[in-house]
C-alpha cells in the first residue's frame, strides 16, 4: 500500500528548562501538499522544525518518513533524508555568485577541481522546470531579496530534497514577489514536492495552503482543510480567542504640527551616496503618519537621521518650532521623543543586561533611579515590575531575566512598554510588530492608537501593507530615498499602494516639500498624477 | 533546601571561584605531567616546592617576611589586572596596560629622583601619565575606530624606550640600574613594615584593596558603571539610549591607564626594585594582569586573590631544584597555569551547560511542575535565539565573556 504521508511527526514532546516547547505534537505532511504550520510567537513552530531538522532531540515521540521510523541526529541526517529548509534569514555567502552558493557543500568535482559546467546545467534545468528565474553569475550582494530567496529554493532542489520547509518566507518580500512565491510553491507541490509553510500571515495560508496545523503555547490544537475554514476560524485556533483584524479607531483629529522635516539628506549605510534624498513631511499631534515602502528604500536611514543615530547631510528637523537637527540623542529623548527601533537586538536592548536595567535604558539618570551617582536598584526593580505587569511582558524570572534569554516577542513588548510609558509627545515606531503574532500585534496597534488619541504624534515605519492600511491616518510612500506619494488609507487600495512602493507610480503632492502646513493632505490623493509604466 | 543548594551552585560568584580553582588544579596537573616527562624522579619534589614556595622555611618570621614581599609584588599585578578588567567590562581589551604601567614607572622614578617630589605627587603624576596614554588609545578608538589592541601594543614599545631614555638620566654610575628612591619619595608604611616584618611593606597594600573595592562599586553600583557596561555590552544600544558612547570609550581607557600607571608607582616607590635602563622588553606585569583578571573571574575582589596566587607561584618557581630541572622550568609551569587561567570562562560555560542538562533531565523525570520559577515561564517561549533562526541554537562557549553577541 502506498504511504500517504511523506513525513509524520508523532506525539513529539520537547522540553526546555522551565518550558514545554512542544507538548505532544503531531504533524503529518502528505506527499505533494502544501501544509501550513500556524502559531503565535513561541507557540513552538521553530522548535518543532528544529526537531525535524535534527537540531534538537525530542524527549518523546517519533518521526516517520514514508511510514518508516527514522532518527534524525543532526542536519546532515535531515539532508540525507531529503529535508531542506529556507530560513527566515537566508544562509547565503554574500560575495559568492548564485551558482557558487547553490552548489556550495555539494560541489561536483573531479580530483578536487570544480565542475561548474555540470552544476550550471543542472541548475538551469531546475530553474526552468519550476519557473525560478535567477542570474546564476550575479553576486548575492547585488541581487534582490526575492532573488536571494529563489537561490535558497534552488539550493534545496539542487540537493534533491523532497520535503521543503519555508520559514516565514514572505516576511521580506514585496506584494508582487509574494504572488510569485505563491506560484512557485504551487509549482513545486504539483511536481510532487511536499511543502511545510510556516507563517502567521493568515491571508497567505488561505491562498496557498492545502491544510493547516495550528499550535498554541506548545500544544497541538488541530489540523484543518484550508478550503473548509475561514481566516477568523484559524485565528481563533491560533490565539484562543476572537481577534479583531482591523484596528478599531476613531477618525484622527490632527492638531498642531509637532515635527517638521525639511529637505532631509542622509548618507546610506552601505554605500557613499545619499539614501535619503530631500525628504520633507510634517507630523501633527493626534495622527499616525506611516512611511510605507519596500525594505531598503531609505526608511532606515531616514529614521537614523531623525533620531540622531546618524548625522544628516542636509536639511533640517524642526520639533515644536525649534530646530533640533543637531541635537544630541539624549537631548531629543529628553525633549519628549520615543523611538521603537527597527532592530531590537542592535539598538533596542542591551541583551546582557537584565530586563529591569533595560527598562530604564533612557531614564537611568533620572533622580528616581539615581541618587548621588549611585543606582537606586530598588526603584529600578519596582518600576520594571510595574511595566511588566502593565504591558504583560512575559519572562522566566521577571525583572531579573537576562534580556538575551527572552523570546523575541516579549523582547519587543518590553521595548514598546519602555517607549510608550515615557509619555513622549513624539513616538517613532519602526516596524513595531515585526515578527509578532496577531495577538501581540493587535495589542501594540491598540496602544499606538491610544497614544494618538491622547494627542501625541506617531510616526510609523512599516513594511506590512495591512498594518499600513489599517493603522495609519496618512501614508507617505518612500521609494529610492524620496517620498513619491502621499495617500489617504481610506481612499486607496493595497494594489495602488503596491504600485507606489514599486516605483511605478508617483505623486509629488503639494504638501510635500512645502513649508506650508496648512495644505490638507487630502488634496494629494493622487490617482491622476502618476506616471504609469 | 535542595533549591538553596541549587541556587548556590548557580550563583555567579560561586561559579567563578570554582572555575578558577579547577583551572589552577588543571594547570598544576599539566605542569606535573611536564615535570614527569622531563625527569620522573624529581616531579613530586618539584611541584611541591613550587606550591610550598617560602613556606618551606621553619622560621615564622622569615616566612612572614617573604609572605609580605609577595604582597608587595602583588600590588602592581592587582592594579594591572584591575586595569584590564575595567576596560574588559566595557568591551575593550586594554593590552596597552603594559605600556601604561611602563610609563607609570618612568614618571614615578623620575619625579622621585630627579625632582625629589613627595611620594603622593609622584603617584599622581604616574597616574596621570598612564591616563594620558590610555586616552590616546581611547581617542583613536572612538574617533578613528583604530583597534585598541594594535594602538596599545605600539604604545607599549614607545613607552618602553621613552622610559629607558628618561631614566638613564637618573641611573647609578657604572651600572644601568636607576638610583635609590629618596626617602621623602617612598610610600610611607605607617608601621606596616614592622607589623608585616618587611621593610618594603607600605600603605600601598591596604590602598590597593580600597581601589579594588572602589572599582567593584563603580562598576556594579553606580550610574557611571551602568553606562559604561551598557556601552561595553552593546554600543549601538548605548548610542540609541543617548549615552555618549565615544566619551565612554575614552574615559574607560583613561581610567584603565590610570590604574596601570598608579600600580607602577605603588610598586617602584617602595624602592623594592630598580629600573633596568637597558631593558629590551616591556615589563610583563601588564600582560600577567590579563591572566590575573581572568583567573579572578573578572571580579575586582577576585583579582586580589588571583594576583596574589600568581605572584606566589612565581616566587615558588625559585624553589624548584635547579640541579634536577633547568632554571626555566618554573617559568614553564607558571606559564602553563597562567595559560589555563584564561579558560575560566570556558569552564564556567561548561559547568552551566552540564547543569542545564541535569535540570532538564530532572524536569523530564519529575514532570514540569517541580522546576523552579515555571509559573509564568510555562507560557513563555524558548529563548529568542532559537526562535530567530533554527540552526544556530548554541551560543558560543565564550559568550559570557562580557562582550555580548554584537559585532
Amino acid at each position: 500500500m502506498e504511504q500517504q504521508y511523506a513525513v509524520e511527526m508523532l506525539h513529539i514532546t520537547k522540553r526546555f528548562p522551565g518550558i514545554i516547547a512542544n507538548d505532544d505534537i503531531t504533524l503529518q505532511l502528505k506527499k505533494g501538499e502544501i501544509h501550513a504550520l500556524l502559531g503565535e510567537n513561541g507557540a513552538g513552530k521553530s522548535t518543532l522544525m528544529s526537531v525535524l531538522f535534527g537540531l534538537y532531540q525530542p524527549e518523546e515521540g517519533e518521526i516517520r518518513m514514508n511510514g518508516q521510523p527514522v532518527r534524525i541526529k543532526d542536519p546532515n541526517d535531515a539532508n540525507a533524508l531529503g529535508i531542506g529548509m529556507v530560513h527566515q534569514h537566508f544562509k547565503l555567502v554574500e560575495c559568492f555568485t548564485v551558482l557558487e552558493n547553490i552548489m556550495l557543500g555539494v560541489e561536483p568535482n573531479k580530483a578536487g577541481f570544480l565542475l561548474k559546467g555540470e552544476a550550471r546545467e543542472k541548475i538551469t534545468e531546475l530553474s526552468e522546470r519550476y519557473g525560478l528565474y535567477v542570474d546564476l553569475d550575479a553576486l548575492i550582494e547585488d541581487i534582490t531579496v526575492g532573488m536571494q530567496q529563489r537561490t535558497e529554493i534552488l539550493k534545496m532542489l539542487y540537493r534533491e530534497n523532497d520535503i521543503l520547509i519555508f520559514d516565514e518566507p514572505t516576511a521580506v518580500l514585496t506584494p508582487q514577489e509574494i504572488t510569485e512565491l505563491m506560484q512557485i510553491m504551487r509549482n513545486l507541490a504539483a511536481e510532487g514536492k511536499s511543502i511545510l509553510f510556516i507563517s502567521h500571515k493568515l491571508n497567505e495560508i488561505m491562498e496557498v495552503a492545502d491544510r493547516c496545523s495550528v499550535l498554541r503555547k506548545g500544544k497541538y490544537i488541530g489540523t484543518v482543510e484550508v478550503k473548509d475554514t475561514t481566516k477568523e476560524e484559524l485565528s481563533r485556533m491560533m490565539v484562543g480567542r476572537d481577534v479583531e483584524f482591523t484596528v478599531a479607531k476613531k477618525d484622527a483629529e490632527p492638531g498642531e504640527v509637532l515635527l517638521e522635516v525639511r529637505d532631509l539628506y542622509v548618507k546610506s549605510r552601505v554605500h557613499d551616496s545619499d539614501a535619503v534624498r530631500g525628504v520633507s513631511f510634517d507630523v501633527r499631534r493626534g495622527e499616525i503618519v506611516c512611511i510605507a515602502g519596500i525594505d531598503g528604500n531609505g526608511q532606515t536611514e531616514l529614521i537614523y537621521g531623525l533620531t540622531g543615530l546618524e548625522p544628516v547631510r542636509g536639511g533640517s528637523i524642526i520639533y515644536e518650532g525649534t530646530d533640533v537637527t543637531h541635537y544630541s540623542i539624549r537631548k531629543r529623548i529628553t525633549s519628549g521623543w520615543s523611538h521603537i527601533p527597527e532592530d531590537r537586538h542592535k539598538h533596542g536592548l542591551v541583551l546582557d543586561y537584565p530586563l529591569d536595567y533595560n527598562m530604564v535604558l533612557q531614564r537611568y539618570f533620572e533622580p528616581e533611579f539615581t541618587k548621588g551617582g549611585m543606582l537606586r536598584k530598588g526603584n529600578i526593580r519596582a518600576y520594571s515590575d510595574e511595566l511588566i505587569e502593565k504591558y504583560d511582558v512575559r519572562s522566566g524570572q521577571g525583572s531579573a531575566t537576562p534580556a538575551r534569554s527572552m523570546s523575541g516577542g516579549n523582547q519587543q513588548k518590553a521595548i514598546v512598554a519602555r517607549e510608550l510609558d515615557r509619555d513622549s509627545d513624539l513616538i517613532i515606531a519602526v516596524q513595531p510588530t515585526r515578527g509578532l503574532d496577531v495577538g501581540a500585534i493587535e495589542n501594540i496597534h491598540r496602544q499606538l492608537v491610544a497614544q494618538r488619541d491622547a494627542g501625541r504624534a506617531v510616526l510609523l515605519v512599516s513594511l506590512e501593507l495591512e498594518e499600513v492600511m489599517s493603522l495609519s491616518d496618512r501614508i507617505l510612500v518612500m521609494y529610492e530615498g524620496e517620498i513619491v506619494g502621499e495617500l489617504d488609507p481610506k481612499k486607496t487600495t493595497v494594489e495602488e499602494l503596491g504600485l507606489y512602493m514599486a516605483g511605478a507610480k508617483k505623486n509629488m503632492g503639494t504638501a510635500l516639500g512645502e513649508p506650508d502646513p496648512d495644505v490638507s493632505p487630502d488634496t494629494t490623493e493622487g490617482q491622476e498624477a502618476g506616471s504609469n509604466e | 533546601m535542595n533549591n538553596k543548594r541549587r541556587s548556590l551552585v548557580k550563583n555567579n560568584a560561586f561559579q567563578s571561584i570554582v572555575a578558577s580553582l579547577i583551572c589552577i588544579v588543571l594547570g598544576l596537573v599539566l605542569g606535573f605531567i611536564v615535570l614527569l616527562i622531563i625527569k620522573p624522579s624529581g616531579a613530586v619534589g618539584g611541584i611541591t616546592a613550587l606550591l610550598r614556595s617560602y613556606f618551606k622555611y621553619q622560621d615564622a618570621k622569615h616566612v612572614l617576611e617573604l609572605f609580605t614581599q609577595t604582597m608587595v609584588k602583588a600590588v602592581p599585578l592587582i592594579m594591572c589586572s584591575l586595569s584590564i578588567l575595567f576596560c574588559y567590562k566595557v568591551g575593550l581589551f586594554n593590552i596597552g596596560a603594559a605600556g601604561q604601567y611602563c610609563i607609570g614607572i618612568g614618571i614615578a622614578i623620575y619625579a622621585a629622583i630627579a625632582w625629589k617630589l613627595p611620594w603622593w605627587l609622584c603617584m599622581l603624576m604616574a597616574l596621570a601619565g598612564g591616563a594620558i596614554l590610555g586616552c590616546i588609545v581611547g581617542l583613536l578608538k572612538a574617533y578613528r575606530n583604530v583597534n585598541e589592541v594594535i594602538s596599545g601594543i605600539m604604545l607599549n614599545w614607545m613607552s618602553l624606550y621613552v622610559v629607558n631614555i628618561m631614566l638613564k638620566t637618573v641611573k647609578q654610575p657604572n651600572i644601568s640600574e636607576t638610583r635609590n628612591i629618596p626617602f621623602n619619595s617612598r610610600i610611607p608604611s605607617l608601621g606596616l613594615d614592622k607589623l608585616l616584618g618587611n621593610k618594603y611593606a607600605s600603605i600601598a597594600i591596604p590602598l590597593v584593596i580600597v581601589i579594588a573595592v572602589g572599582i567593584y562599586i563603580l562598576l556594579e553600583k553606580t550610574r557611571f558603571g551602568y553606562e559604561l557596561k551598557a556601552t561595553g555590552f552593546n554600543k549601538h544600544a548605548a548610542k540609541y539610549a543617548g549615552m555618549a558612547e565615544k566619551r565612554n570609550i575614552i574615559v574607560t581607557l583613561a581610567i584603565g591607564g590610570a590604574l596601570a600607571g598608579l600600580g607602577a608607582a605603588m610598586f617602584y616607590l617602595t624602592n623594592f626594585q630598580h629600573w633596568e635602563t637597558e631593558a629590551a622588553t616591556v615589563p610583563a606585569m601588564g600582560f600577567n594582569g590579563i591572566a590575573a583578571a581572568f583567573l579572578g573571574g573578572l571580579n575586582p575582589i577576585g583579582c586580589i586573590f588571583s594576583s596574589f596566587f600568581i605572584q606566589h607561584i612565581t616566587e615558588g618557581g625559585a624553589y624548584i631544584d635547579n640541579m634536577t630541572y633547568a632554571p626555566q622550568m618554573s617559568d614553564l609551569i607558571f606559564a602553563i597555569i597562567i595559560y589555563l587561567c584564561s579558560f575560566v570562562l570556558f569552564i564556567k560555560s561548561v559547568m552551566n551547560r552540564s547543569m542545564a542538562k541535569n535540570e532538564k533531565k530532572r524536569a523530564a523525570l519529575a514532570g514540569i511542575d517541580s522546576v523552579p520559577g515555571t509559573g509564568a515561564a510555562l507560557v513563555a517561549d524558548p529563548p529568542s535565539d532559537q526562535d530567530a533562526s533554527a540552526d544556530e541554537p548554541e551560543t558560543p562557549p565564550l559568550s559570557e565573556d562580557g562582550k555580548g553577541g554584537d559585532e
